[in-house]
């Protein structure tokens, strides 16, 4: 490890290694620190993500695919069940512990240099401003020095909070998530099973995402607003014990997922926040894989543009959030209010809306049209979907 | 006051996430909550998905 760097990236999942591997690929010298003892490990992931989303930025590797996805079933709250075809879309469950390791040895052929159980305690000031972070490296305190420093240091990121920035996630925008990764199951094959309504997951949804033969993730995502009665883990217990009473649970994780608007400030001198930590995840799907990689990206390259031009400035900056203002930032606003509408539906309304769409043909059913019906009872939200949709 | 039920906790961070006077530090596998800068606004006990904080009443 080297006493200084152009750019120090804090957090080694997929927004930290496409942060590094750009920022090194337009000629900064950077340096990724991750805190666990390995990256992609522990997975705190459904692990779901589009074929299109990713191969933005990498090519898709056979081994980082547990399952290909063609279609989803939504069960309503009465247990009606919709099968959804995917028309264009391609869909993966990934390995993530594969996915996140192979991100990071391609952000090291970059040209950046990677350490894990670099415990990152606080930022380095000289008369106010950023210079670097204070860390603990295997037992040994030590200070290293940059001139930007990029948190993507996920749900908890502590980085943009030290500068000033407000990271923090109101409890309603908080998904409470619990997820069991189990064999000895029965389960539809190439297919995802999202299951929504109060007595499965108040304010999020159940999924039940397959890896290859009797094997699947099978989560929940609760919001803040109802997990103060009854926690995740209940939630998932009493749908495991109801359905799966027989199933061998190889992986328990938990973890948090901020459904909010992307931080409005996600800059300051010295400092850009990416990813998880800036709140770059759909609000209404809680997919985060995608926008961490593309606010990495869009981080990446103006980093090693602000160290070319010797500005490292809060203005200089501002480029990052340009960048990702013409990229998903109005998106993310109407996935939002979307999100919020669906969160206003009864479950009698949501079992309405699934008898509606049950009587679609099957064959004629696709993403859209489910959404467009669920949408008439909001009519309001329609001219916002369209907007989704159509791309404008 | 809160109390870290031991050995149960995860250290998945979502406290941390929501905590809003950032008095909660988690590591690989250590959980700390500075009860002096703690508001008492028992958020982290609400979010926590398995349960393994609790609100101690000083009163």
């Amino acid at each position: 490890m080297k006493p200084s760097y152009d750019i120090i990236v804090v957090g080694g999942g997929p927004a930290g290694s496409m942060t590094a591997k750009y920022a090194a690929e337009n000629g900064a010298d950077v340096c990724v620190l991750e805190k666990t003892r390995d990256i992609g490990y522990p997975v705190r992931c459904g692990e779901a993500v589009g074929h299109d989303g990713v191969t933005q930025f990498v090519e898709m590797q056979k081994n980082w695919i547990a399952e290909k996805i063609n279609s989803c079933t939504l069960v309503s709250p009465d247990g009606t069940k919709l099968d959804v075809p995917f028309a264009n879309e391609t869909g993966y469950i990934l390995n993530r512990r594969i996915f996140d390791y192979d991100l990071s040895r391609i952000a090291s052929k970059a040209g950046a240099q990677i350490f894990t159980k670099v415990k990152v305690q606080g930022l380095l000031f000289e008369d106010d401003k950023i210079i670097g972070v204070k860390v603990n490296h295997l037992g040994e305190d030590k200070e290293i020095k940059g001139k930007i420093i990029v948190g993507a240091d996920g749900v908890d990121s502590r980085v943009g909070r030290w500068a000033g920035l407000k990271t923090t996630v109101k409890i309603r925008d908080m998904e409470s998530c619990m997820q069991y990764s189990v064999s000895n199951i029965e389960v539809k094959r190439n297919n995802m099973t999202m299951f929504v309504g109060k007595n499965y997951a108040p304010g999020g949804y159940l999924w039940i995402f397959p890896k290859g033969e009797n094997f699947a993730n099978i989560g929940l995502g609760i919001s803040g607003k109802y997990s103060k009665h009854k926690s995740a883990k209940k939630y998932l217990d009493e749908f495991m014990s109801r359905e799966f009473p027989e199933a061998s649970v190889h992986t328990s994780m938990c973890g948090g997922c901020p459904i909010a608007y992307p931080i409005k400030k996600p800059i300051a001198d010295n400092i850009m926040i990416v990813g998880d930590a800036a709140h770059h995840i759909n609000p209404v799907t809680g997919g985060g894989i995608t926008p961490a990689m593309k606010s990495g990206m869009l981080a990446g390259i103006v980093g090693a543009e602000a160290i070319k031009c010797n500005d490292q400035s809060e203005k200089f900056l501002e480029k990052y959030v340009k960048a990702i203002d013409n990229d998903f930032t109005k998106r993310h606003h109407t996935l939002y209010k979307i999100k919020e509408a669906i969160s206003q539906l009864s479950d009698e309304d949501i079992n309405g809306i699934a008898r509606n769409i049950d009587s679609i043909p099957t064959e004629k059913r696709t993403l859209r049209k489910v959404f467009m019906s669920s949408m008439l009872k909001k009519p309001s939200l329609i001219i916002d979907v369209m907007r989704i949709f159509t791309g404008l | 006051m809160i109390n870290i039920i031991e050995n149960k906790c995860d250290f998945c961070g979502t406290c941390v996430g929501v905590c809003p006077v950032n008095c909660i530090d988690v590591d690989e596998s250590s959980i700390l909550i500075d009860n002096n800068k703690c508001i008492d606004c028992d958020l982290c006990v609400y979010i926590c998905p398995i349960e393994v904080l609790e609100s101690i009443n000083e009163a």
